[in-house]
């Protein structure tokens, strides 16, 4: 499988998840257990209203979906997964307005556990809105 | 000092618009369609079902995100509310939703840890937090969720939060 193949049917299984939908995820690219998922900027997602910034959750949400994301694309090949624990790092507020970009790596993996690392820009990417570390099931 | 005969509508009207005021501010809330339970000063935050929360549609289950924003929301609303009722009690502070300028400022999430126990089935979820301290400037919050039974807990997070400077 080439990785255009590859990239377009992971980007078809997250996109069809009907939260990844409903957040409008869009799913970059993804392969050797690494993978990169847009957010777009949405008035939805507020969670301060005096700031404007983005609710921690719709980030942690991003955030969840890229490690996912990551761990499918896992040489391991695990048809499914889920989380089991995730911490998140909220480095500061997203700038209203701006959409969001993840990226995440499996910098481990064991034949039950993926360890994963992700973190979230915006349009600035010097400076990271947030970052996370997880660990998922690999049922591969 | 709370006023023994103060009429009971006045009290209800006085909590139940603060919490109101918290929760109608935030549009992400009402992207999820979480709701607020109140008795007393304990808060119940409710997930109603909604297929768009699922994550994983061959289980199916929950997504974990859904799952770790209701939890903060359900942290944020039970901080803030519980951070304001000396002053609300007393008249200090009250809240009027036509007056942006007048709802309450919110704690910001400095991190948020989630434990993902058991996967979340389409069913409405409840949570509970328990502010564990709280100081001027930092605080710990634990949130449980379950679905069916309130001693099968599908997750539970700790969060640290940054206080609102106030005056």
């Amino acid at each position: 499988m080439d990785d255009e193949t590859r990239n377009r049917i992971a980007r078809q299984f997250i996109e069809a998840i009907p939260f990844a939908h409903a957040l409008d995820l869009r799913l970059e690219r993804a392969g050797e257990g690494e993978a990169e998922i847009v957010m777009p900027w949405s008035e939805a997602l507020v969670g301060d209203p005096h700031s404007g910034v983005i609710h921690g959750g719709a980030v942690s949400s991003l955030l969840d979906t890229a490690c996912g994301a990551a761990v499918l694309s896992h040489p391991s090949q695990p048809p499914t997964t889920a989380t089991l624990d995730l911490r998140i790092d909220y480095m500061r507020g997203a700038t209203p307005g701006q959409g969001l970009r993840a990226k995440a790596v499996c910098y481990h993996a064991t034949r039950s556990v993926v360890f994963v690392r992700a973190t979230a820009w915006d349009e600035d990417p010097d400076r990271p809105v947030a970052s996370a570390a997880g660990a998922f099931t690999n049922t591969g | 000092m709370s006023d023994r005969n103060e009429p009971l509508e006045r009290i209800k009207s006085r909590r139940d618009g603060m919490l109101a005021a918290i929760t109608g501010s935030i549009p992400y809330l009402r992207f999820l369609g979480i709701q607020f339970d109140r008795r007393g000063d304990e808060l119940t935050a409710v997930l109603p079902f909604q297929q768009k929360l699922i994550g994983n549609p061959l289980l199916p289950a929950l997504h974990g995100g859904a799952t770790a924003s209701f939890l903060e929301t359900a942290a944020i609303v039970e901080l803030t509310f519980a951070s304001l009722w000396e002053e609300m009690e007393s008249g200090a502070v009250a809240a009027d939703a036509a007056l942006p300028a007048a709802l309450p400022r919110l704690p910001k999430t400095i991190d948020i840890t989630v434990d993902y126990l058991r996967s979340g089935l389409p069913r409405d979820t409840y949570a509970r937090a328990r502010v564990v301290r709280s100081g001027r400037r930092y605080a710990s919050v634990h949130v449980e969720a379950w679905q069916d039974n309130r001693a099968r807990l599908i997750a539970q997070a700790t969060g640290h939060f940054l206080m609102p400077s106030r005056g």
